[in-house]
C-alpha cells in the first residue's frame, strides 16, 4: 500500500535518510521506531509530499507520488507533529475548511464530520474556538482532520508525543478500530511500548538508515538469548560500572556487556542460554568473580534490545544524546516553505 | 466535463479558504478598524494643518483638504494591500500552509487566490469608509462615474501592491523581516509621492521620485475623478519627464500588476511545489 524505496534526503551538509525502503501492506499498522533526529519526521513529510527527495520512489496506494502528487495526497491522511490549527476558528469550521480542500461535497462533508466527532468523542466541544482546546482535543480535531476524506492510508508523525495517558490510550484504540476497516496505517514513534503494542510490522531507523525491519515478535525472536541487566548499586558511578563491566565479559556465556547511562549505569548483558537455570549459573559465577548485586533482572528480548543490538545504544540514550544536538531553527527552516 | 469539475473544485478551494481569512476578520476586527482609523488621523490632521492656507494655493482651486482626499484614499488601498503577505506569512510560520500543501487542491495559486479576493475586499472596505469620511469633512465625493474611476484605480493599485507582498511573505524568512519591510516601505512611499503636496512644490529630485511612484500614477486619476475633471485624455500629471495623461498613468498601473503577478510566479511556483 506505501512503497518507499530508496529514499535519500540531505540538508546542506547533513544526509537525513540514506536510501531507505520501506514496504508497508494493506490494513497493516506499521510502526517507524527511532530516536529524535534519526529521519522518521523527514521519511513522513517525503511521503506526504510535502518534500522532495533528493532520489528514490513513493508509490502510494499504486500512485507514484512524485508524478502524480495530487493523486497521491487523494489518498493520504496526515496528522502531523506540530498541530496546526487556526485558534480563532471553531474546530467544526476547521473542518468543514478542511472538507472544501478535499472537494467532499456539504453533504458528505456533514455526514463525516458527524461520524468522527462520534468516534472520536467532539461533540462537547467542536463548536468551541481551537484556541481554547486541550493538547487532547487538538490531536483529536487533528486526527479527525486527516481521516475527513476517509483515506485509504494515514500517517501520523508522533501521535501521542505530550498526551496524557487517557487520550493516548483513546488514540491507540481509535487506530486500531480503523486498521480493522482495513486503513493502513503508517505512525513513527519514539516511544518503544507504543510500537510494541499497536504495531503489525515496523521498522527502526537510525541516522537515516532502516537497522531493522519486521513483526515485533520477529525481530525479538532473532536476536535469541535472555537479557540481563544488572546494577551493582542504584546508583553506580560510572568507573565503577567500568569494572564491573570487565568483570562481566569475562564470564562464559556472557556477550555484549553495555553501560546503561539512562539506568544508573546499570550493566546490560546477554545470556546464550535461556531459563532460570542459566540465572542460577550466572549468579554463581557473579559470586565467584566478587561482582557486588543491588539487583539482577532477567528478560526476554525487548524492542529496545533490538535498537541496542543494531546501535549500540539504548534508545533512551540516543534520545538523551539527540535532545541536546538538536537545532530547533534549523528542524523549523526544514519544516516551513 | 473535466474543465467544469476542474472549475468547481477551484471555487469550492478558493472560497473556503477566503471564508476563514473573513472569518478571522470579523472576529480579530483590529486590522479592518486600524486600516481606517490610520488613514482617517491623516485626513483629519494634515487637512487641519493647512485649513488656513489660502484657497488655490493647490492645484484645482479647492481647499488642501480637498486636495490631500485622493492622497489618502489611495494611501489607505496602498497599506491594507501592503499588509496581504503576512496572514500568509503566519501560516508558513505556524505550519498551517503544510496543513493545505498535504490537500489535493486543484491548483495552489487557489492560496494565492484567496489572499487577492480577501485583500481587495478589505481594501475597498477601507478606501469607502476613508471616503465617506472626506465626504463628512467637506472634501467631495466622486459623483457617477468618478466612483468607477476610483474604485478601478484602486483595483489596479491594490493588485500590484498584493503581488509585491505575496512575494515578500514567501521569499522572507519570517514575519518579523516582514513586519520590518511593510514599515520601511510604507510612509516613504507616501512622502515620495504626490499624496500630500503637488510635484510643483518639490525639489527637482523628488519630483523625479514621485513621477515615478506608482502611488503617484494612482493619485492623480483619483484626484481628477474628485474634482470632476476626469477624462481619460486630459493630462493629470505634469512629470519632469513629460505629462501623463489619466489613461497613461492606468495603463502604467495595469502593466505594473501585470508585470509583478507574472514575475513573481516561478517564486510562488517554487515555494508551493
Amino acid at each position: 500500500m506505501i512503497t518507499l524505496e530508496h529514499i535519500s534526503k540531505r540538508y546542506g551538509g547533513i544526509t537525513a535518510l540514506d536510501g531507505i525502503s520501506l514496504e508497508v501492506p494493506k490494513g497493516c499498522l506499521y510502526g517507524l521506531l527511532g530516536p529524535n533526529g534519526a529521519g522518521k519526521t523527514t521519511a513522513l513529510r517525503i511521503l506526504c509530499t510535502l518534500l522532495a527527495p533528493d532520489q528514490g520512489r513513493v508509490v502510494i496506494a499504486g500512485v507514484d507520488a512524485l508524478a502524480d502528487p495530487r493523486g497521491a495526497r487523494q489518498q493520504l491522511g496526515y496528522v502531523a507533529q506540530e498541530v496546526a490549527i487556526d485558534k480563532i476558528l471553531s474546530g467544526r469550521e476547521l473542518l468543514e475548511l478542511q472538507a472544501s480542500l478535499y472537494h467532499l461535497s456539504a453533504a458528505r462533508a456533514r455526514e463525516r464530520i458527524a461520524m468522527l466527532t462520534a468516534l472520536l468523542g467532539m461533540d462537547e466541544w467542536l463548536d468551541r474556538r481551537c484556541g481554547s482546546y486541550s493538547g487532547g482535543m487538538r490531536r483529536r480535531l487533528d486526527l479527525a482532520s486527516g481521516l475527513l476524506h476517509n483515506p485509504a492510508v494515514l500517517v501520523l508523525d508522533e501521535p501521542t508525543v505530550g498526551l496524557d495517558i487517557e487520550s493516548r490510550a483513546a488514540l491507540w484504540d481509535v487506530l486500531q478500530q480503523l486498521r480493522e476497516q482495513g486503513t493502513t496505517i503508517l505512525l513513527s514513534s519514539h516511544y518503544l511500548e507504543e510500537v510494541d503494542a499497536l504495531a503489525d510490522r515496523l521498522a527502526i531507523l537510525d541516522r537515516g538508515s532502516v537497522i531493522a525491519e519486521g513483526t515485533p515478535a520477529e525481530l525479538k525472536r532473532e536476536l535469541g538469548g535472555d537479557r540481563i541487566t544488572l546494577r551493582v548499586r542504584e546508583f553506580a558511578s560510572h568507573d565503577e560500572a567500568q569494572k564491573v563491566q570487565q568483570l562481566v565479559q569475562g564470564l562464559k556465556g556472557v556477550s555484549q556487556v553495555l553501560i546503561n547511562r539512562a539506568q544508573g549505569h546499570a550493566i546490560n548483558f546477554v545470556i546464550e542460554a535461556e531459563g532460570s537455570e542459566a540465572l542460577l549459573q550466572l549468579r554463581q559465577q557473579l559470586d565467584a568473580a566478587e561482582v557486588p548485586v543491588f539487583s539482577l533482572a532477567q528478560s526476554r528480548p525487548s524492542l529496545d534490545d533490538v535498537y541496542l543490538q543494531a546501535t549500540g545504544r539504548t534508545l533512551m540514550d540516543a534520545e538523551l544524546a539527540a535532545v541536546s544536538s538538536r537545532d530547533p531553527k534549523a528542524e523549523k527552516k526544514q519544516a516551513m516553505r | 466535463m473535466f474543465a467544469s469539475t476542474a472549475i468547481a473544485e477551484l471555487s469550492q478551494e478558493t472560497l473556503a479558504l477566503s471564508k476563514r481569512l473573513f472569518l478571522q476578520l470579523q472576529r480579530r476586527p483590529s486590522t479592518l478598524v486600524a486600516g481606517i482609523l490610520q488613514p482617517l488621523i491623516w485626513l483629519v490632521l494634515f487637512g487641519a494643518l493647512f485649513a488656513k492656507a489660502p484657497m488655490g494655493l493647490f492645484p484645482g482651486g479647492g481647499s488642501y483638504g480637498k486636495f490631500l482626499g485622493a492622497g489618502v484614499i489611495v494611501f489607505t488601498a496602498f497599506s491594507a494591500a501592503l499588509n496581504a503577505g503576512l496572514p500568509v506569512m503566519f501560516d508558513r510560520e505556524f505550519g498551517f500552509l503544510n496543513r493545505l500543501l498535504v490537500a489535493p487542491l486543484r491548483s495552489r495559486y487557489s492560496i494565492v487566490l484567496a489572499s487577492v479576493l480577501y485583500i481587495t475586499s478589505l481594501s475597498l472596505v477601507q478606501s469607502l469608509a476613508i471616503m465617506a469620511a472626506a465626504w463628512g469633512l467637506g472634501y467631495g465625493w466622486p459623483g457617477g462615474t468618478g466612483l468607477l474611476v476610483v474604485l478601478g484605480t484602486l483595483l489596479l493599485l491594490v493588485a500590484a501592491v498584493t503581488a509585491l507582498s505575496l512575494a515578500l511573505a514567501f521569499a522572507l524568512p519570517g514575519h518579523i523581516e516582514l513586519i520590518a519591510v511593510i514599515f520601511v516601505a510604507n510612509l516613504p512611499l507616501l512622502f515620495a509621492s504626490t499624496a500630500l503636496a503637488p510635484i510643483s512644490y518639490m525639489p527637482g529630485w523628488l519630483g523625479w521620485l514621485a513621477s515615478l511612484n506608482p502611488l503617484t500614477f494612482a493619485i492623480e486619476p483619483i484626484r481628477a475623478a474628485y474634482l470632476g475633471q476626469f477624462a481619460f485624455d486630459a493630462v493629470v500629471l505634469e512629470a519632469p519627464y513629460g505629462a501623463l495623461t489619466a489613461a497613461q498613468c492606468l495603463l502604467l498601473l495595469l502593466v505594473l500588476s501585470a508585470g509583478l503577478f507574472v514575475s513573481i510566479r516561478p517564486l510562488l511556483s517554487r515555494k508551493l511545489s
